[in-house]
């Protein structure tokens, strides 16, 4: 067997970040314009703060927003887009209103347009917003047959008691009782420029499609103040939830640990302890239950931000008959790594990958603008993405394990379990208290 | 029908089309002594590169009583080769920064990397030590089946709508083994798999000249002829095997059926209709590509604007060519699909006679004014958007080559879509009857 040398890396460039052109309008509007001309096509992320809103109207203003205007019917809206290359569609979570979409950069102009247009004059007509309510009771009703969506309603309402992060999604009774006054005055009262980012990526000019976002959006009103959230709680730990869902032939394993925000200057630290943990395949514990027992396909682990909060969450489906194994494990590697240092192996491995995926993140006009419409809504440019890698660049091996131990010890850890409860509560039972509830 | 890759012609219509959604990636190709088709796509805009290899051979190639197969071996790639390691395939990519998958279609099987460009040559590296031959064992091979059987539970038997339609309407359309059989696998065929045959797989299909190289990204051209050249050109030649029919005859009476999902709250419904040879007839085929857009993107279109906004009997509808969604990467026989969700109550019936009744209204009445091309438009948008990704444009070149021997076709998508006339389109849909309709249906089981 002849045995062949692994080709050295060649030395990574420096991480080129795109120059972002900015300008806040004079009604409150930030822009944002990066531009990237690989293909003829123009990315839109428009992020309006939107904490406290009423859930269940929140949720089905998202749907109706682009059911019509006093000019436009929700066909029209779509065909004129459609005829631009172009699709828009809305979405809500707790932290804001988020509308995105693409289309032909030649069609920019007639796309924000239609943009202000609903913005300045959705009428949220009555026939529409019934159909619309409807589609997303259903929806909801069968969100609530996957066990991925029930494990992580579980999850939240452990981890956030009465914070607004609790419940992320409402009761399909809830959504039918929303109607057209309702979704004007939250509208009126929220969809506001004063606080909002738009960020548009492509093969553009910045300065001449900044021009354009100001000509369209400048008749957008500008009152209203900001809402903030409280912070979110710390975790308490407990006993584990089981959530039982009768049957099941999986487990829906969920442990959520303490985390710091983008900024915090153990963010890269724990970043790359995560890494090595489980946020990657190539991390002890997917290649422990995985690799070695087949416990699991996908098993993840992320650090995952909100405004008022972060969390790191791991996450596996894993086979009923080894629930309980698959927690043990999962318990046994953040409990190692939070207790005895990682090698610097597996250090530089977990930080080639957090430095290399910044660049891929990068390299697609989508990719830029998700990027920087989300460091928007926590006050960030992309210029952090470098001061991120640098934090990544120069975390040692001690900063690394400090934060392993302030972050991922299993005793700081509050777990859902959603399966079924008959089959695996002995097994779970054995490694420490349980608490049985309704799925 | 037994299938080569054919050069493609050009549309007549070409040249009087606008020419402004082209793209112009340059594309080279090689091919090595050992039969190994290369195709090289330099783009300097980001320091990325993106490698992927595909082999022709899927899921209609596995053998009967192994169903899944195909699947599960595309996993045991992945364990390892002459000079690496088990797990070691997954460090050195994640290790360069990068990261990697491989899926199992039907008509092939890909694997790939998106790694920073001076991760080149490793990920070659990695790909030749591959493809000269995994390296498998018996502990392997029970691993990854379990692997497997997590990953059909959470695709399939663990949740609502598992496997719909792509795993249940295939046995509705077709009859022979090759195209009927579920793809992913039954539990008892994947715990039978056994090494030797694993090796005989790999043997058959996994020839160098049964596989396209594809890098694309930030190279330079020559540089990377030579890498592959280094990594790649003494991988043993063998040919390839010769492709087996898997032609079926188009239906000539309804077929319908049903099943009981014990997960899902509420009905749902799937049509096809078979279609025109993707790779022989392509521009017999095109019109179908962009009927099912007209049909189905977005809320101006003809079925979501009358099931789902006007009638209300269906809560979202679907349309797309082939079982797996991806027109430009699949073989004959294959079909066009529609795919419904129904509200509590809903009546597949009805939807299935109301897509009827608007399939006829277009064959009859023909298009509205601007319909054909804002609907071109969006899906110009869309093939654009595909290529704005380092992998996504080598990936969709190496299978350009692979099925059709022209991966500059990506540059002419566009170009290509926006050729379709509204005479063209309106004679697809005329196809459509419900007497060449094969249909399935989801009955609720959960009261939920």
């Amino acid at each position: 067997m002849s045995t062949r040398e692994l080709p050295e890396l060649a030395p990574p460039g420096e991480l080129r970040v795109p120059e972002t052109v900015e300008r806040v309008l004079p009604n409150g509007l930030t822009v944002l314009v990066i531009r990237r001309p690989t293909v003829p096509l123009v990315e839109l992320r428009l992020r309006v703060p939107f904490a406290r809103a009423e859930l269940a109207t929140a949720t089905v203003l998202a749907q109706t927003l682009l059911s019509g205007t006093g000019s436009m019917s929700q066909t029209q809206i779509a065909a004129e887009l459609q005829a631009t290359g172009g699709a828009l569609s809305a979405a809500v979570d707790p932290d804001r209103l988020l509308v995105s979409g693409n289309g032909l950069v030649s069609g920019l102009g007639r796309g924000l347009e239609i943009l202000a247009e609903v913005l300045t004059g959705a009428a949220y007509p009555a026939q529409q917003v019934a159909t619309e309510r409807e589609r997303l009771a259903d929806r909801i009703q069968v969100a609530r047959s996957q066990p991925s969506h029930l494990a992580r309603v579980a999850l939240l309402r452990r981890m956030y008691g009465d914070h607004p992060y609790a419940v992320p999604t409402p009761e399909p009774e809830q959504v039918r009782g929303v109607g057209t006054d309702q979704l004007r005055e939250l509208h009126d009262q929220r969809l506001h420029p004063a606080g909002a980012t738009l960020v548009l990526v492509g093969d553009l000019d910045p300065v001449a499609a900044l021009d354009s976002a100001a000509a369209a959006l400048d008749g957008w009103d500008g009152a209203g103040g900001p809402v903030e959230l409280p912070p979110a709680p710390p975790l308490e730990p407990g006993p584990l939830v089981l959530a039982d869902r009768p049957d099941a032939v999986q487990s829906s394993l969920r442990l959520a640990l303490p985390a710091v925000g983008r900024t915090h200057p153990d963010h890269a630290a724990l970043q790359l302890a995560n890494l090595i943990f489980g946020g990657y395949f190539s991390s002890r514990w997917v290649e422990n239950i995985r690799e070695d027992k087949g416990y699991t396909y996908g098993p993840n682990s992320s650090v995952d931000h909100s405004v008022a909060g972060s969390a790191l969450v791991v996450s596996a489906e894993v086979a009923t008959e080894v629930t309980a194994p698959a927690l043990l494990e999962t318990r046994y590697e953040l409990g190692r790594l939070a207790t005895l240092p990682p090698t610097t192996a597996e250090l530089e491995q977990a930080r080639q990958y957090a430095l290399g995926t910044l660049q891929l993140g990068m390299s697609t006009q989508s990719g830029l603008a998700g990027l920087a419409s989300t460091y928007a809504g926590f006050g960030l440019r992309l210029d952090h993405l470098a001061r991120h890698a640098g934090a990544l660049a120069k975390a040692t091996l001690d900063e690394v394990a400090a934060a392993a131990a302030r972050y991922l010890a299993p005793a700081g850890a509050v777990t859902v379990v959603l399966g079924d409860a008959t089959r695996v509560e002995p097994g779970l039972a054995a490694l420490g208290p349980v608490a049985r509830e309704p799925a | 029908m037994s299938v080569t890759t054919g050069v493609t012609p050009q549309p007549d219509s070409l040249a009087d089309r606008r020419p402004a959604l082209a793209t112009a990636y340059p594309v080279e190709r090689l091919t090595l002594a050992n039969g190994l088709r290369v195709v090289l796509a330099p783009d300097r805009s980001a320091p990325v590169v993106g490698v992927s290899v595909v082999y022709d051979v899927g899921i209609r190639s596995e053998p009967p009583g192994k169903t899944g197969f195909a699947h599960l071996f595309e996993h045991l790639m992945f364990q390892g080769s002459e000079n690496l390691e088990k797990l070691a395939h997954f460090r050195h990519v994640q290790g360069s920064g990068g990261t990697f998958n491989g899926s199992t279609h039907l008509d092939y099987t890909d694997y790939f990397e998106t790694l920073p460009a001076g991760a080149l040559e490793r990920a070659l590296f990695l790909e030749a030590d591959r493809m000269r031959g995994p390296t498998l064992t018996e502990t392997n091979l029970r691993n990854q089946v379990d692997v497997v059987k997590e990953e059909i539970r959470v695709n399939v038997l663990n949740r609502p709508y598992g496997g719909f339609p792509w795993l249940k309407l295939p046995p509705v359309m077709f009859d022979t083994y090759p195209n009927a059989h579920d793809g992913y696998g039954s539990f008892e065929d994947l715990e039978s798999a056994t090494v030797a045959e694993a090796a005989e797989f790999f043997e058959t299909f996994y020839a160098a000249g049964n596989a396209v190289l594809a890098v694309a990204g930030d190279l330079d051209p020559d540089r990377a002829a030579a890498l592959v050249e280094r990594h790649f050109g003494d991988v043993p030649a063998r040919p390839a095997p010769v492709r087996p029919d898997f032609a079926e005859p188009d239906l000539t009476e309804p077929r319908r059926s049903a099943y009981q999902d014990r997960l899902a709250p509420l009905p749902a419904v799937a049509a096809a209709w078979r279609v025109p040879d993707p790779v022989a007839d392509f521009a017999g085929y095109l019109p179908f590509v962009v009927l099912a857009e007209v049909l189905t993107d977005g809320d101006a279109s003809r079925l979501l604007d009358r099931l789902v906004l006007r009638d209300r009997s269906a809560t979202s509808i679907s349309g797309y060519l082939g079982f797996m969604g991806e027109p430009f990467a699949v073989r004959d026989p294959t079909a066009l699909l529609l795919h419904a969700h129904l509200p509590p109550g809903g009546s597949a019936d009805r939807v299935l006679a109301t897509v009827d009744e608007e399939l006829d209204r277009l064959a009859t009445d023909g298009l509205a004014d601007g319909e054909l091309a804002r609907t071109q438009a969006r899906m110009a948008t869309h093939l654009l958007q595909d290529t704005d990704m380092v992998l996504g444009r080598g990936l969709t070149m190496a299978l350009l080559e692979l099925l059709r021997g022209d991966p500059g076709l990506i540059n002419e998508l566009p170009r290509w879509v926006a050729s379709v006339t509204p005479e063209q389109l309106v004679a697809a849909a005329a196809t459509l009857r419900a007497e060449r309709r094969a249909a399935v249906e989801v009955i609720p089981g959960s009261a939920a």
